[in-house]
């Protein structure tokens, strides 16, 4: 015990003392958490949008006004040349062309059919779609407005399906509940996965292993001393982390932070185990930065953080099987947001804790290894 | 000048003659490229539905048919109990439950409007915006086509007529590829001369190089210029897979992309040494350039999520990150077919950050050792 009172101590003050890392250990995570959950959103602002009017009458110009006031709209720049609007798009300054034809208002009036052109700019999928949609309804609503002042057609009574939507757990979708615990579940790994991935092979670089090697200190004894500060530090984070989404963003926690931060102290194994064993088959500190960097990118871009797994064809689902991450990130949305109780995590649970139990062995086997 | 020769040679040997990193440095952006490219997608594919029918009649069980054949949507089975919808959706599996009012074909039919209430688990606001959209798009349709057969269509009236122009397809393969090479260029390049200099100053090295006749700027270009050449293989590897393997169009000069790459990845070398230059060991200037760089890079840049969605304060942050600019680039250049003309601006802010970045690492590269 008096073994790895010791090792901790020698771990924390070559953490503390180290006046560089210190801001990039705590500031940055938080800094990151609070500035970069903002951004994670697909939700439409203005979209700037190119009129060519070759109508110009009331009736077009009241269509464009309509574009404008419905908030989602903005228009930049007209003329009478559709090439010139598509040139812009081309720049990069509008993402739609509106074309309303000659004859617009006159073939309106009389009952004929017209069509507006919509030219969107569909390089960004999603947003293009919602473009189009916002785009339709608002021609839509626009005839609608126009349709009984023409003539005077009854409208025969329609029948209809009632849309009711419902979105549970997060009525006005809101994106930050959402991204808080996962960005925050990145942040935690991240620091975990790093540090302990460079710790090791750092004391082989400098050549401090041996010094360690000569000493009594047994092979347990030295993991854990490796091991447990950033444990430690990694399951502060965490709570760092959780105090300023509860009271900086005011996401209510359904379900029970202390089962939360039990799954945390499994997890933190995992991603510090899989540090430290990379630190083993590594010989120097920039090899085990390539490495623990590309593990970590694969396991955020495919743990379902930013784009849903059930969006990632088969064989890339079934690789989230073996990814740490959206484990976690998975447990935390579910407790925080839905207030999942053990029963409804602990197969996820089992998961983290087969993958704990594989790394953590073979590290250590690894490093009996290298070290003899 | 002869030093200098003689310092980019030593540089040259010392990055090549390291076999094992230059293959994770050369088969990392191809591993990335292939798993990304395949897995980032934000369209919805069978989306789990349960149902939940009061009136199990021929109009819901067809609708039911309707969405369950619709690539979006696989009807997973039924419940009976509105109070079992809370269970499901914290086991996790469901993302939607569609609940029938009783009686619903024979309020179709006299007239009334029966209800449908879509229920999603919004606790993934952005799936779940998805999945509402296409399920309500999937029920008007059924109901036009129910519609349809009773009355005419109308004669008159707008239609709005819809180009998507760039990619009438739709596919998130040509929006997520070409940002994965802005994404991944920049992030290997940063991380590739992050350590150059520090490694210098750990290994003790330092000294050696300070009594040299070297000065700070031709340290700085010597560290530089031999992962040029390394990152510019990996620009051609990303272009050839991006061709070849996901197939996404490519109508612009390739001269102009190939120049451009050169500008970007200079830009992410230099914003690299300039890490470099400030911290004091490996570790830091590691953790800087991994952590610091990773999620700023993915996110601000527009790679994922559009910029013109985020509040402004961010829109104002974005404008820092060099890979939004380059990613500008490259879907014009790929997807536009857009010339030098159009995307000057961008061009020109990437030369004066590498610019920035080079000024910086050479003042702050410290001529003594404390």
């Amino acid at each position: 015990m008096r073994t790895i009172k010791f090792l901790l101590q020698k771990e924390f003050l070559q953490i503390f003392r180290n006046k560089g890392m210190l801001p990039i250990i705590f500031m940055m995570p938080v800094v990151q958490l609070v500035v970069l959950s903002f951004a994670a959103t697909y939700q439409l602002r203005e979209v700037n949008f190119h009129l060519v009017d070759y109508d110009q009458t009331a009736a077009s110009r009241k269509l464009a006004q309509k574009f404008q006031a419905s908030g989602y709209f903005n228009l930049k720049s007209h003329s009478h040349d559709v090439d010139k609007g598509i040139k812009l798009m081309r720049e990069n300054e509008v993402r739609l062309v509106l074309v309303i034809p000659h004859h617009f208002e006159k073939d309106l009036l009389s009952g004929k059919p017209t069509s507006v052109q919509m030219n969107i700019d569909a390089v960004d999928g999603a947003t293009a779609g919602l473009i189009q949609g916002y785009g339709r309804s608002i021609i839509q609503d626009y005839n609608a407005q126009v349709q009984p002042q023409i003539k005077n057609i009854k409208l025969p009574k329609r029948q209809g399906i009632n849309i009711i939507p419902a979105s549970w757990y997060n009525p006005n979708l809101d994106y930050i509940n959402y991204m808080v615990p996962g960005i925050l579940v990145v942040l935690v790994s991240m620091i975990g996965t790093f540090l302990s991935g460079m710790n090791i092979v750092r004391e082989r670089e400098i050549g401090t292993i041996e010094q360690l090697n000569v000493t009594p200190i047994k092979r347990y004894q030295f993991i854990i001393g490796k091991l447990l500060p950033f444990w430690i530090i990694g399951l502060f984070e965490l709570a760092l982390g959780l105090t300023i989404a509860r009271f900086g963003f005011g996401i209510p926690f359904v379900g029970s932070v202390w089962l939360l931060f039990i799954i945390a102290g499994i997890y933190l194994l995992v991603v510090e185990g899989i540090g430290l064993f990379i630190s083993t088959i590594t010989h120097t500190q920039q090899q085990a930065m390539f490495i623990a960097w590309f593990m970590m990118v694969v396991f955020i871009l495919m743990g379902g953080l930013f784009t849903p797994i059930e969006s990632m064809p088969v064989w890339a689902q079934h690789l989230t099987l073996i990814n740490p991450i959206s484990y976690f990130i998975k447990i935390m949305r579910m407790v925080l947001l839905k207030g999942a109780r053990w029963a409804d995590v602990q197969n996820l649970v089992g998961g983290l804790v087969v993958m704990a139990l594989i790394i953590l062995p073979a590290a250590v086997f690894r490093y009996r290894k290298s070290s003899s | 000048m002869e030093a200098f020769k003689g310092f980019i040679i030593k540089e040259f040997k010392q990055i090549y003659r390291d076999k094992r990193t230059l293959l994770v440095l050369f088969g990392m952006p191809i591993i990335q490229m292939l798993l990304f490219g395949f897995a980032i997608r934000n369209e919805v594919e069978n989306a789990q539905v349960m149902v939940l029918d009061a009136s199990h009649d021929q109009v819901t069980r067809e609708l039911v048919n309707k969405i369950d054949a619709s690539k979006y949507f696989t009807v997973e089975g039924e419940i009976q109990n509105y109070d079992d919808i809370k269970r499901l959706f914290q086991k996790g599996n469901i993302d939607e439950v569609l609940v029938f009012e009783n009686d619903f074909a024979r309020k179709l039919r006299r007239g009334e409007h029966p209800s449908i209430n879509v229920i999603t688990d919004a606790s993934n606001p952005n799936l779940a915006q998805l999945i509402q959209e296409y399920s309500s798009s999937i029920i008007v349709d059924f109901q036009q086509r129910i519609a349809a057969d009773q009355y005419p269509p109308k004669a008159s009236g707008i239609q709005a007529n819809v180009n998507m122009l760039f990619n009438p397809q739709l596919e998130s393969v040509n929006l997520f590829v070409p940002g994965l090479i802005a994404v991944i260029l920049m992030l290997v390049s940063a991380l590739m001369t992050s350590i150059s200099i520090t490694r210098e100053k750990e290994m003790g090295n330092m000294e050696i190089l300070l009594v040299s006749p070297l000065r700070p700027g031709q340290i700085i270009i010597g560290k530089v210029l031999p992962y040029m050449g390394l990152a510019f293989v990996n620009v051609l590897t990303v272009l050839a897979l991006a061709k070849w393997i996901f197939q996404v169009p490519f109508r612009g000069s390739y001269v102009l992309f190939l120049l451009e790459s050169l500008l970007f990845i200079f830009t992410a070398l230099a914003l690299g040494v300039f890490i470099s230059t400030r911290a004091n060991d490996q570790q830091t200037a590691m953790m800087a350039s991994l952590a610091g760089l990773l999620l700023p890079t993915v996110l601000l840049s527009g790679f994922i999520f559009p910029i013109s969605s985020m509040p402004w304060p961010l829109q104002l942050l974005s404008n820092i990150i060099p890979a939004r600019w380059f990613l500008v680039i490259v879907r014009s250049i790929m997807l536009k077919g857009s010339g030098l003309l159009l995307i000057w601006k961008e061009t020109l802010i990437l030369a004066v950050m590498t610019t920035g970045f080079i000024l910086l690492s050479v003042k702050s590269f410290k001529v003594r050792l404390e």
